[in-house]
């Protein structure tokens, strides 16, 4: 039976009879975290370790003509390592095999890794990059998503399209022909930076059997191992990846390890010495994967009721320098694409394409935020063009129990759209907030009127204060309130048949002094595997959580249950933990003859039992559920086996001299199934809330011939305490058969409805609506001047300024 | 040679002057507790108390701290067992990734000291802790957790932070350390 469950106030965490599930227990790395006792990548120390730096590709495109070194720098001591010294194949492995380790001839991308220094002292190194001279015959390169689509240049096979993907559904040119009305939109997100603040770093060393150990930053150690086996031609078990505690990673430290990590290794190898690789922010912002940028194009036939009927989605991204993970992230991307809403008639193309910028990769959402975003802000032009209340138009669409997504997809259970919906609106008092910022704006537009406030002036007017009473402070400040939602969905785990293809296995075995461990490579990187995984195996075994211990992620140690990704990590790994626990029970209660009553009890037999019959040990691999459809070649089917759904709210403020946008409120909820650890889901909820606040406002990776110029933190912003509103999180909890305790994923989920939410709160506010994100206030004043003529009716201060455009 | 009280030990490097105190932390004093972030002052990892005032030790070339007292993440402790404030920020969820955590604590250590046993407004505390990047929690958690050690300590009687060695402090004092804030909060505030 559906339920919905309040978030517990942590400081008064409810004592329910379950051990552990539902419950915030204290994570247990957490004070590790507020002592400054957990060890990072920089904070190892290794005796005899090189400092490693990478001397990069200054142009976007070209041919490296020669490298040579400055004859009057001092080389003693330096380690120099190209493309000739890799041992294996020039390759990052990944899914095409296309991206070398280090350049040898061909420059496809501004900061392409070239050739790698060591040298005991960091700053000798870093004097040897600059007497590193690589001469260049520079192309011309390709640098935007229309210039790629319009093959100025070839970059990828004849039309420099990495992938291709169509999904159809019904007959949309009979559906749209059938339509009351057609709305068209076309929606533009740029880069995003992960940003996560510990820098991507990884320390290599030779092992005494001829292999190679790396230790470092990083989500995914299975990916690192695939990608060292094949760039150092060594067998499987000679190369060791463990990951060192992480500094967050939101997709960022999903690939990029694997270069880092050659790049290391590859010094340590030459030098036989360990060997650090530690960017500093600037290389990290520079060098390292973004988000996809998307344009996207809407053109969906409605009723007049509001009933969508077909909607024909174009999807374009820019997929960098080399295939890397495009064709993954422009698939979530495009099952995505029309929200979560029932259609009969739907067709989405999607195009991944090559230019020579960096490689863009994985972040949080993978594609989905993207459409979503694009999709979200056209029901609300719909809704516009239809006189309906935004969320209104949503409640008549959001899937239900039994609809059909565009794959073909029956939703057969656990569907909180709806749920996430209403909780929100309510929470949020939607139409009530919604009419007082209306009321109130209009009241705000009269004063200002009758104050002599208004067009270009009211700018040299600041400071000189007119009296305006309700609503904000205005002090000669032209202010405007409005709410704005969106509505999201998020497929957990991998796509289609990844989850098969994969086929992760975990583990559980008893540690010597008989307590369970799990053994998984899935990794803690803030989120909160490590807690959560002890709770879903402790509620199993009746223990508590504190009592697991869980496995560093090794290679050498633990089986590979797959990359920390897609939202999968409690859904799919903590389920087959869930079975592995089940099963140690069983064992140990038949070997005991006995139900197990405690911890101390499971200690006494675990003990006995290890004694008598030696190590215990289960595994579990990933199954698939019979329910469970998907072809790859036709993209029909069961694109995931659950999908999570999301609401957000947001209200703003927004000064239409400055064209700044503050956000007052925000709500988020989300229906993930069961939160496990609520303190934990809740804390991925608002961080991928604010981090979406961020893609919406105020993150803009800006370049210039190919290079980001904007790759420090005082120039590209990420929102502050400050910038960042107080965040209510309701989490909806319908429970999905297949889910450990009934969850499906949390990660990504939220970092999809903000950015859309932004957008219909400004356009609320001010009747500009803003089809780029982030909506910086250069952006918004343009908006603004030319906002209402493409609206049309809507009385907005911007319509009256329209004129004044030159 | 330079010398300097930190955590509430005398100490003595020698190492150049214009070294970082992030590096003198972490390399000669083997405290990697205080993290880099960014290296120019934005992110606010690194911060560390510098006479009962949160500076970013990445701008402050140790010479400058001759004969202060410093205090670093692992000085915020009550003899070994974690603070009140350590304590609610591992309650409440406010450390995900922990990089950011031990400037964070530093600089919300100053915060309540300066408060003196009343509990900060959300505001209060979302500003003062402006010039600290999260990437992981959104803040909210991060203000909940303040407010919280704020409250239990009003309600102990006692500073929800020992760590914060520093003497009492002046009416100057306080006002020097609110424009330094308010410094960070302007900065942190800049657009494009």
């Amino acid at each position: 039976m559906a339920r919905r469950a309040r978030l517990p106030r942590a400081s008064r965490t409810v004592l329910r009879p379950p051990a552990s599930v539902g419950r915030s227990v204290p994570r247990l790395e957490g004070l590790d975290k507020v002592t400054g006792r957990a060890l990072y990548v920089d904070d190892l120390r290794v005796p005899g370790v090189l400092h490693g730096r990478t001397v990069r590709s200054t142009i976007a495109r070209g041919r490296i003509k020669r490298v040579s070194l400055d004859p009057a720098f001092d080389w003693s001591g330096v380690v120099v390592a190209d493309h000739r010294d890799i041992p294996g194949e020039n390759l990052v492995a990944l899914i095409e095999d296309d991206q070398p380790l280090l350049a040898a001839e061909e420059i496809r991308h501004a900061e392409e890794p070239i050739l790698l220094l060591a040298h005991e002292d960091p700053e000798r190194v870093e004097a040897a990059t600059r007497a590193v001279r690589i001469e260049y015959e520079p192309l011309e390169p390709v640098l935007t998503i229309e210039d790629s689509l319009a093959r100025k240049a070839p970059l990828y096979r004849d039309d420099n399209v990495f992938k291709n993907i169509l999904i159809e559904r019904g007959d949309v040119e009979r559906g749209l022909a059938g339509s009351d009305l057609v709305i068209e939109g076309e929606y533009r997100c740029g880069h995003q930076e992960q940003l996560y603040i510990e820098n991507n770093g990884m320390i290599a060393e030779r092992t005494p059997d001829g292999g190679l150990l790396v230790r470092g930053s990083l989500q995914c150690p299975y990916y690192v191992h695939k990608a060292l086996v094949r760039a150092f031609a060594l067998p499987p078990d000679k190369v060791r990846i463990v990951q060192t505690v992480t500094g967050g990673g939101f997709g960022g430290k999903e690939e990029y390890p694997s270069m880092i990590g050659g790049h290391a290794a590859l010094l340590a190898w030459k030098s036989g010495r360990p060997v650090k690789i530690v960017y500093d922010r600037l290389e990290d912002i520079a060098a390292t994967t973004k988000r996809h940028p998307a344009a996207i194009k809407l053109r969906t036939g409605v009723r007049r009721d509001g009933t969508l009927v077909a909607n024909a989605i174009d999807i374009v991204m820019d997929g960098g320098a080399y295939v890397t993970l495009s064709p993954v992230v422009l698939s979530r991307g495009a099952i995505h694409a029309a929200g979560p809403y029932r259609c009969p008639n739907v067709s989405i193309r999607a195009r991944a394409v090559a230019t020579n910028t960096p490689p863009n990769g994985a972040f949080r959402g993978f594609g989905a935020p993207q459409t979503q975003f694009a999709v979200e802000c056209h029901m609300d032009r719909i809704a516009a063009a239809l006189g309906l209340d935004p969320l209104e138009l949503r409640r008549r669409n959001a899937y239900r129990l039994g609809d059909v997504t565009p794959t073909g997809q029956v939703l057969r259970e656990s569907v909180g759209a709806l749920e996430a919906l209403e909780t929100a609106a309510r929470r949020a008092r939607w139409a009530e907030r919604r009419a007082r910022h209306e009321r109130e704006n209009r009241a705000r537009e009269a004063r200002e009127r009758g104050a002599g406030l208004g067009g270009a002036a009211a700018g040299r007017r600041r400071g000189e204060t007119s009296r305006n009473g309700a609503g904000p402070r205005a002090n000669g400040r032209r202010l405007r309130r409005g709410i704005g939602l969106a509505l999201a969905y998020h497929g957990a785990g991998f796509t289609g048949s990844g989850e098969v293809k994969l086929g992760s296995i975990a583990a559980l075995d008893l540690s010597h002094d008989g307590r369970p461990r799990i053994l998984s490579a899935s990794t803690e990187i803030g989120q909160g595997t490590t807690t959560m995984f002890a709770q879903l195996v402790a509620e199993t075994l009746g223990v508590p959580a504190d009592f697991v211990a869980v496995e560093t992620p090794d290679t050498g140690l633990v089986p590979d249950s797959g990359p920390t990704v897609a939202s999968r990590t409690c859904m799919v790994v903590g389920g087959l933990l869930e079975k592995c626990a089940r099963a140690m029970r069983e064992r140990l209660e038949l070997f005991a003859e006995r139900p197990i009553r405690d911890a101390r009890d499971f200690q006494r037999i675990a003990r006995r039992f290890l004694a008598e019959r030696g190590p215990l040990r289960f595994e579990r691999g990933y199954e698939k559920p019979p329910e469970i459809e998907w072809d790859d070649d036709r993209y029909r089917g069961d694109a995931y086996g659950v999908f999570s759904y999301g609401c957000c709210v947001v209200e703003v403020e927004v000064d239409l001299d400055t064209g700044e946008t503050r956000v007052l409120r925000t709500i988020a909820t989300a229906d993930i199934g069961k939160a496990i650890h609520p303190i934990l889901a809740a804390g991925q909820i608002e961080g991928g809330t604010v981090q979406g606040l961020g893609y919406g406002l105020l993150e803009e990776v800006r370049w210039k011939d190919g290079r980001v110029w904007n790759h420090q933190l005082t120039n590209y912003i990420i929102p502050t305490s400050m910038d960042a509103s107080p965040i209510e999180v309701v989490i909806v909890e319908l429970p999905y058969s297949r889910g450990p305790f009934g969850a499906k994923g949390v990660g990504e989920l939220p970092m999809d409805a903000p950015a859309p939410a932004i957008v219909a709160a400004i356009a609320h506010a001010t009747g500009a609506r803003i089809d780029e994100i982030p909506v910086t206030p250069e952006r918004l004043l343009e908006g603004l001047r030319d906002g209402a003529r493409r609206d049309g009716s809507r009385s907005s201060p911007g319509s009256r300024r329209g004129g004044k455009r030159s | 040679m330079i010398e300097f009280v930190l955590n509430g030990r005398g100490r003595r490097v020698r190492v150049p002057p214009m070294k970082r105190l992030l590096d003198v932390l972490r390399e000669d004093c083997s405290l990697p507790g205080t993290k880099e972030g960014c290296g120019e002052g934005e992110c606010g990892a690194c911060s560390v108390l510098l006479d009962g005032r949160t500076v970013c030790s990445c701008l402050v070339p140790v010479v400058q701290v001759r004969g202060a007292r410093v205090v670093t993440v692992e000085g915020l402790d009550r003899g070994g067992r974690p603070s009140a404030l350590q304590r609610a920020f591992i309650d409440l969820g406010a450390a995900q990734c922990g990089i950011c955590t031990p400037g964070m604590l530093v600089t919300a250590a100053e915060l309540l000291r300066h408060a003196r046993g009343r509990v900060p407004s959300e505001e209060e505390v979302r500003e003062a802790l402006a010039g600290n990047l999260c990437r992981c929690t959104g803040y909210q958690k991060i203000v909940d957790a303040v407010r919280a050690a704020a409250r239990g300590a009003s309600r102990d009687g006692a500073a929800g932070t020992s760590g914060a060695r520093a003497p009492g402090r002046s009416r100057a004092g306080t006002a020097r350390a609110k424009r330094s804030r308010t410094a960070r909060t302007k900065r942190s505030r800049r657009r494009g």
